[in-house]
């Protein structure tokens, strides 16, 4: 069980998160747009994650934090 | 549930100003991680240069200098031996700044073995000002300055800036490396880990040369970007250790 925080107004929407999740576990939100003008990442499936922190590796800006 | 990954202390709570994808977040980040791993926070200095890193001391919470463009190893040097046994002292350059207006301030720090860390993030492009080519470049690259592609014979061909650097006596460690998967960006993070440690222990000069992306001014998304890296970088600037003085001599 982990848990997964984003700094949505932070996110850029590069999609590297994306990418980078061993399990497809996360998406950039089509129906949002945070105060940048970004589709923010988000999880589809909190239960699933195993907290690898691949995603918070990859995110250039610090959006992620993983706790486990 | 502990926190597993966070933001590092060293680095301030702001937005960046890099562009989605960029993956000077990814290096800044790494070096504050390094910073808070070493306890240094308090007596670093880093040094910022000209480019899309200029405002790189926004976003450290040591304290920062800006140097005027290409001369950070030299403010770096003035700044070490101000007091060489309490501070510890960066710099973090990108292609533009260190190896083409700085490369004579690159050399020669790295020829006297000036005992500083140099972070040098090479994307093969000048960022900041548009795209146009670097010295960095690769052969054949479109670039706002190369629309056909850099010729060769007209500009030369792109410098290798570690192996260059490993035919001088005076660097103690120089190792190329890049952040374009989470092995790759663990890799990257121990060597420049072992350059700050260096510095602590007194080895002298350490250069860890970050492959980067640009995937504003290459024309790519940031996913592509990174196969970029993989595909047209990398065999142009192999990854690895090009000198490790202390364990050339450890193994004599």
């Amino acid at each position: 069980m982990a848990k997964l925080t984003f700094k949505t107004d932070r996110c850029k929407g590069c999609g590297l998160c994306v990418d980078a999740c061993p399990k497809k576990l996360l998406q950039l939100a089509a129906d949002k747009i945070n105060k940048k003008g970004h589709h923010p990442a988000e999880i589809t499936d909190q239960e699933a994650c195993v907290g690898c922190a691949a995603c918070a590796m990859m995110c250039p800006d610090c959006v992620i934090k993983v706790e486990r | 549930m502990a926190v597993v990954f966070d933001k590092p202390h060293a680095l301030v709570d702001m937005p960046m100003h890099y562009c989605p994808g960029c993956t000077h977040g990814i290096i800044h980040r790494l070096v504050a991680e390094v910073i808070d791993e070493l306890g240094i926070e308090g007596r670093t200095i880093g040094i910022a240069p000209v480019g899309c890193s200029v405002m790189a001391y926004d976003y450290f919470a040591c304290d920062m200098i800006e140097a005027a463009h290409g001369r950070a190893p030299a403010v770096a040097t003035g700044v070490k031996r101000s007091d060489p046994d309490k501070h510890i002292v960066f710099t973090y350059q990108g292609d533009g700044d260190l190896a083409s207006i700085g490369m004579a301030e690159t050399v020669h720090a790295a020829a006297r073995n000036e005992n500083i860390t140099v972070i040098f993030v090479n994307n093969a492009i000048y960022g900041m000002t548009g795209g146009q080519m670097a010295p960095t470049s690769l052969p054949g690259q479109v670039t706002q300055t190369s629309p056909y592609g850099r010729d060769t014979k007209h500009c030369g061909f792109p410098i290798r800036v570690c192996e260059m650097l490993s035919e001088l006596e005076g660097p103690e460690y120089l190792e190329r490396v890049t952040v374009n998967s989470v092995a790759n960006i663990r890799k990257a993070k121990k060597a420049i880990k072992k350059a700050f440690q260096n510095q602590i222990d007194g080895k002298g000069f350490s250069l860890v040369e970050v492959v980067s992306s640009c995937p504003t001014n290459w024309g790519m998304t940031p996913q592509a970007a990174l196969k970029w890296i993989d595909d047209n970088m990398l065999p142009y600037y192999p990854l690895g250790v090009y000198k490790d003085r202390s364990a050339e001599e450890d193994a004599k």
